[in-house]
């Protein structure tokens, strides 16, 4: 580019020469520029760099997409640029701090990373069975409220990516008053660390009963809204209809769990098929789609909030009868010593607990020393235990060497398996189509990259 | 550590490298096992059991008998040869593609067995057990916390 348009253009939006061709930066309403850039020597192949930091791509995924005019000829992912490293900080922390990294993986659906850690280190404890029930009606309790939550986030943001903002500010409405549930029951929005092996945490703070009544009600007369908006809208079905198609072959060579699955007709819900946390006790339906398209997989979020909705009154209406039971295993060797509490000064503290070991007990105070520094110890083995997120089959495979931490800790999340489908679905279709595809999939870059 | 000890209610099995794909093909079409869902394949890696120091531990699920399986292939450090599973359930490309990231396994006859998480020129492989975690020295109100691979430690 000669000295006079580099001046004119964007600072931002440059061009460079590179052995593999001509290179653009396009940030937006300069596709003039590059247009006229490419005037002299017409380059029949474009390949376009989309993300990672691109507003439609769910995070830091790069899209790397091969265009022919508005044709897509082919289409990767680039990952990792999110990679934390959660697996390997886990195998340096008791198996209690596990919960705290892996709850920041999918931060979309916190309780779910926690809940099947948990469930694997339960099963390789063996103590899978003397789980409290109320612990189990709250875990159900706080991931129905997270699958709602979670695909508020999809069909919100989704909408948002096509242009329908209303979607997206009611989506993100509802999604506050599900964070408020959080709040009030785990005292954070996100990244709760609130589930733990053995159980949950906390008890249900005074009132909470009332709050998710008044949320079911509150959402019960809104969630109808979204079909309202969406269900029978030319322009939305336009625009998703027949877009990103994979079908039930697909899915099963992929390893596609979760929506997708289910748009293709196949009603495959590990919560029905592998019950766990008491699942089978509870009376809700799998909604499935049979267009195997994004619209398909809308429909079915959006069915799946209303069942979730369903699990979440028979939670509520459970707990009612529940008050005082314990939520943490009796095993007092895994089980946390205190139950915090909120004291005057606004901090988490336990006075009865702190008296009885500073005051009483000697043997207390030691025991609650080994248990919070050291942690307990897990039998020496290999669990894979996995539960339906919001997004598909969540696993969680934890070895054990014997030790008080685990000797490794691995999670297959749904997003990572998803997102493998991305190719398929949007190789020649539209450059547009692929923003479509990508939402259907609702891929976290938090759970794919760890 | 001996070799995968089975937890209820899965069941284990492990295989030799060189019948790994006959054995998922056969997991997957014989109508008693239709193992039609891989849910991926994960490394670990024992530094202590010599010429087995490196296990890909596959998982797989019967959608059709609702049974799950734990697959488990062990190979030397000095020869991290497994054949790729991708030909049967190409499901398992990017977490082939994860597990050479992070353990170093190659996977033979992988389409594109490239680094997946780690930057493309990255040194080494991260999970190992003689990768160092690193971390530095956080101080706090004048107190020092060292990181937490250098932290006391029980086990």
């Amino acid at each position: 580019m000669s000295q006079s348009q580099s001046t004119q253009s964007d600072p931002y939006a440059t061009t460079r020469d590179t052995t593999e061709g001509k290179v653009f930066t396009v940030t937006g309403q300069d596709w003039d520029a590059v247009v006229a850039g490419l005037g002299d020597e017409p380059e029949e192949r474009i390949v376009v760099n989309m993300g990672p930091q691109h507003p439609s791509t769910h995070g830091v995924l790069r899209l790397i997409l091969e265009i022919e005019g508005e044709t897509v000829t082919e289409a990767r992912c680039g990952i990792g640029y999110l990679h934390t490293g959660i697996e390997k900080n886990m195998e340096f922390r008791s198996w209690v701090q596990g919960v705290t990294f892996c709850t920041r993986m999918d931060y979309l659906s916190p309780f779910y990373n926690e809940a099947a850690y948990c469930l694997a280190v339960e099963r390789l404890l063996g103590i899978e069975d003397q789980i409290p029930e109320k612990a189990n009606v709250m875990r159900v309790l706080l991931m129905e409220l997270n699958r709602i939550s979670s695909h508020l986030v999809a069909i919100a943001t989704g909408g948002m990516e096509i242009g329908a903002l209303t979607v997206m500010t009611i989506g993100f409405r509802e999604r506050e008053m599900t964070l408020d549930l959080f709040e009030l029951i785990t005292g954070l929005r996100m990244n709760h660390a609130f589930i733990r092996p053995g159980g949950v945490s906390q008890d249900l703070p005074p009132g909470a009963l009332d709050k998710i009544r008044e949320y079911i009600t509150w959402m019960n007369k809104h969630l109808p809204e979204y079909a309202e908006l969406c269900n029978a809208n030319p322009i939305f079905k336009s625009r998703l209809q027949n877009v990103g198609y994979l079908d039930l072959a697909g899915c099963m060579a992929l390893g596609i769990s979760g929506p997708p699955l289910r748009a293709t007709g196949y009603a495959m819900d590990l919560r029905k098929t592998q019950p766990y946390c008491g699942y089978e006790t509870y009376d809700f339906d799998v909604p499935t789609w049979d267009t195997s398209d994004s619209y398909g997989r809308f429909r079915v979020r959006l069915e799946e909030m209303h069942e979730s909705l369903r699990i979440v009154e028979q939670c509520t209406d459970r707990l009612a009868k529940m008050e005082g039971e314990p939520v943490m295993v009796a095993d007092k060797k895994i089980g946390w010593p205190s139950q915090l509490a909120v004291g005057s000064d606004g901090m988490g503290n336990s006075l009865d607990h702190i008296k009885h070991i500073m005051g009483e007990s000697m043997e207390a105070l030691i025991h609650h020393f080994k248990l919070v520094t050291e942690g307990f110890r897990v039998p020496a083995g290999q669990a894979y235990v996995a539960l339906e997120s919001p997004r598909g089959e969540l696993g969680c495979h934890l070895v054990s060497d014997g030790g008080t931490k685990p000797y490794r800790a691995h999670f297959r999340d749904p997003s990572f398996a998803n997102l493998q489908a991305m190719p398929i679905m949007c190789e020649g279709a539209q450059v547009a189509d692929v923003i479509v595809a990508v939402a259907s999939l609702d891929p976290v870059m938090g759970g794919v990259d760890r | 550590m001996s070799a995968a000890p089975a937890t209820p209610p899965a069941t284990a099995a492990c295989a030799a490298r060189s019948h790994l794909v006959e054995v998922c093909q056969h997991l997957r079409d014989d109508e008693a096992l239709r193992f039609e869902f891989c849910s991926g394949v994960s490394g670990v890696h024992y530094p202590n059991e010599t010429d087995r120091e490196l296990h890909a531990v596959y998982h797989l699920l019967s959608i059709t008998h609702n049974r799950r399986i734990r697959l488990e292939v062990s190979v030397p450090d000095s020869d991290p040869h497994i054949p790729s599973v991708v030909s049967v359930y190409p499901a398992n490309d990017w977490h082939e593609r994860e597990t050479w990231d992070f353990f170093g396994i190659i996977f033979d006859g992988h389409p594109a067995l490239t680094r997946i998480q780690m930057p493309d020129d990255w040194p080494g492989h991260p999970q190992r057990k003689d990768y160092p975690l690193g971390g530095i020295d956080v101080e706090y109100k004048g107190a020092v916390i060292p990181p937490p691979d250098t932290r006391r430690s029980y086990n």
